[in-house]
């Protein structure tokens, strides 16, 4: 919910910088957002320079480079380096994307790296994603069904059908999306947000599942579903390349054709 | 300490099943109003350079009487929804939230009322 006061560490510091070596020619700075919970402190702004020559090209690189050889505390989530894990998402010049899939030279200067925005730090770039899961666990993102399985095929479904879920599948649950949303941040408590909106129409579109009205029953609410004013920075910060705002409105579509169709 | 699990704070009091209506109204009430204010301006024009025996009298046509009514209701009718929704989306407290709405709907559709009262006025008189 709004809040005009500061809450409790937002204010952030000045903090140490490492200097690359003397023989470094190829330098660029990387601004990076520290907070420990454990020392009380307010958060920092830790300075780091890199030696280009000697570092990968993505910013996922950099960071990695930062914690094997300048600074083994700083604390960060990273798995499979390629855009498919949806780990290393975080705010990179004011932008949420996965660091991994993000060039460095994609920047022009110093590189600001924070956690994704309005979800409560754990450590330094770690958010705590545990509403963010259990908001998905909400939707129930199986396949419901009352027909049983055929015995000995798996359920088949056209490939036109199939074709619907292009576009939906491909999400990885990074949360850049929520976590750009300015709805998502006054309300996330009940407003479901774009990642978890989408994977509810992908399920909602899949030919194979007989749930459609229940499912369609649970999201149609004044804040779980309606707070989406879409506002598109959704669609504009995923790494992936998706299109959240456009599921969202195909649900609402759906939701008026069931009233008025 | 909170024993509540996360998934349990989500669900919370489950879906309030409603909302579409809303949603679809105020989008109904955006597109009726595009040619109604187009055609409000008419109205604007006379009031301004027209004396106003005849901006009276070219009111009474039902047409334009009708007209200007169905524009009072939409206008009035789309802002208490719109406003609902920045309620909706700011004011944090369930009970100051309930009352700001109907405060909303409430002096909304007084204004409407007065605004369709003044409209009669002047087709009576004219």
């Amino acid at each position: 919910m709004v809040e005009f006061t500061l809450p409790r560490n937002s204010v952030l510091q000045k903090g140490q910088t490492f200097k690359a070596a003397a023989e470094a020619t190829n330098i660029r700075r990387f601004e990076v957002y520290r907070w420990n919970p454990d020392t009380g402190e307010n958060p920092r702004i830790d300075t780091f320079e890199i030696d280009r020559d000697h570092c990968g090209p993505m910013v996922l690189d950099a960071i990695l480079k930062i914690k094997n050889e300048i600074d083994s505390t700083l604390t960060f989530r990273r798995s499979c380096r390629e855009g498919v894990c949806g780990s290393c998402a975080m705010n990179i010049n004011g932008k949420n994307t996965l660091a991994c899939i993000d060039a460095i030279d994609h920047y022009p200067g110093t590189i600001k790296i924070f956690p994704l925005p309005h979800l409560e730090v754990v450590k330094d770039l770690v958010p705590d994603m545990t509403h963010f899961y259990a908001q998905y666990a909400s939707i129930k993102p199986w396949i419901e069904t009352q027909t049983p399985a055929p015995a000995d095929t798996e359920r088949l479904q056209s490939k036109e059908d199939r074709a619907k879920l292009d576009g939906l599948y491909e999400c990885v649950l990074c949360a850049c999306c929520s976590t750009s949303c300015p709805s998502y941040w006054w309300n996330s408590e009940r407003y479901l947000g774009p990642a978890i909106l989408l994977q509810a129409y992908r399920w909602l579109v899949d030919s194979r599942d007989e749930n459609t009205g229940e499912r369609l029953d649970d999201l149609e609410d004044p804040f779980k579903l309606y707070r989406c004013h879409t506002i598109m920075n959704c669609t504009d910060t995923c790494p992936k390349g998706l299109n959240p705002a456009k599921a969202i409105a195909e649900t609402k579509k759906m939701l008026v054709r069931r009233q008025q169709g | 300490m909170d024993y509540r699990t996360p998934l349990s704070k989500v669900r919370g009091l489950g879906s309030a099943k409603s909302g579409t209506a809303h949603w679809w109204l105020q989008r109904v009430t955006a597109v009726v109003l595009i040619p109604l204010t187009v055609w409000l301006l008419w109205l604007f024009k006379l009031s301004f350079y027209a004396p106003y025996q005849e901006t009276a009298v070219w009111l009474s046509a039902p047409l334009n009487s009708i007209c200007l009514l169905a524009w009072i209701v939409a206008v009035f009718y789309h802002a208490a929804l719109g406003v609902q929704v920045v309620i909706e989306d700011y004011v944090a407290g369930d009970g100051s939230k309930i009352i700001a709405i109907w405060l909303v709907k409430l002096i909304f559709g007084v204004l409407a009322l007065a605004a369709s009262i003044a409209v009669f006025k002047v087709i009576s008189a004219g």
